[in-house]
């Protein structure tokens, strides 16, 4: 894939810039990158603009990552497109329910561009 | 269930009150995020007119906070390295950016105890500005409070555990 649109989701505008330098140093390229402060706000993008690509936070206010992905599926929206967490939260016990409502890839805050590459990538080459 | 995590926390109080998790955590956060490696540094922080801290509150098995403290100048360079962008004064981002290092650290630091880790949550980060404030906590069961320096710029990070199940 040469160029790829994505969402990035966090209630922190920093974060969302340190994730779109780590997804570029990754080697992604982008036609457009697409950020939202909720999953109520990343909802609404989804209803209007096709991606390809989607790293969500959990812990935001409004409306988390988790009830962010759950609302995905139960609205039909971005149907195939990967999803990847981003977030402190790095127990077992959030990675399974991670998975279990739909996202494909987990990576713990702080992160390396290297381990941005190596989650998100093999998500992206194999879409 | 809930009887034995319970258990096992107190009998982690060691681990969980290790200095060493909070020293290990600063290193991640500031090595990952920003690039920089961080020393230990006796004493309190220069004070100065205006001064930034994030408070990241723990609910759950563990009561309390995680507090990040520092002065202007170094809430600046913090947010200069996460961005790569010089700033003037200490506007919205640098306080995002502080308050997203303050996230960092607390989960981190809780991510250092198996069972903190997974029962235990983070609240948003709050950040106040000004100077001349004292945030106090009365009674904590414990405290952890560590200055830091990178470069010329020094921080402090304080856990506050005021409830342990």
């Amino acid at each position: 894939m040469s160029e790829i649109r994505a969402l990035i989701v966090d209630d922190s505008t920093v974060m969302r810039k340190i994730i779109e330098r780590s997804l570029r140093q990754a080697g992604l390229s982008f036609s457009v990158v697409y950020e939202a402060g909720s999953g109520t706000e990343a909802l609404e993008v989804l209803k209007t603009k096709d991606v390809d690509l989607i790293l969500s936070d959990i812990n935001m206010p409004s409306m988390d990552g988790l009830e962010f992905l759950r609302q995905i599926r139960a609205q039909n929206l971005a149907a195939g497109v990967p999803v990847v967490m981003i977030t402190t939260e790095s127990s077992e016990e959030h990675v399974k329910e991670a998975i279990q409502a739909g996202a494909r890839g987990y990576i713990r805050k702080p992160f390396t561009a290297e381990q941005v590459k190596e989650r998100v990538l093999p998500l992206v080459n194999a879409a | 269930m809930e009887h034995t995590m319970a258990v096992s926390l107190r009998e982690s109080m060691q681990l969980v009150s290790d200095p060493q998790n909070l020293d290990g955590s600063v290193d991640e956060v500031f090595q990952m995020m920003l690039g920089v490696t961080c020393v230990r540094v006796s004493g309190p922080l220069a004070e100065e007119q205006e001064s930034v801290t994030a408070v990241v509150g723990f609910g759950g098995a563990l009561s309390g906070a995680c507090v990040f403290k520092c002065g202007s100048t170094a809430a600046r360079k913090i947010a200069a390295h996460m961005t790569g962008t010089e700033f003037e004064e200490i506007d919205d981002v640098v306080k995002d950016g502080i308050g997203e290092i303050c996230n960092m650290l607390a989960g981190a630091w809780k991510g250092k105890v198996p069972n903190l880790a997974a029962n235990c949550g983070l609240s948003v980060p709050a950040v106040i500005t000004g100077s001349n404030y004292h945030l106090h906590v009365q009674a904590p069961e414990f405290q952890l409070h560590h200055a830091y320096q990178f470069e010329d710029a020094c921080f402090d990070v304080t856990i506050v555990c005021d409830g342990l199940q």
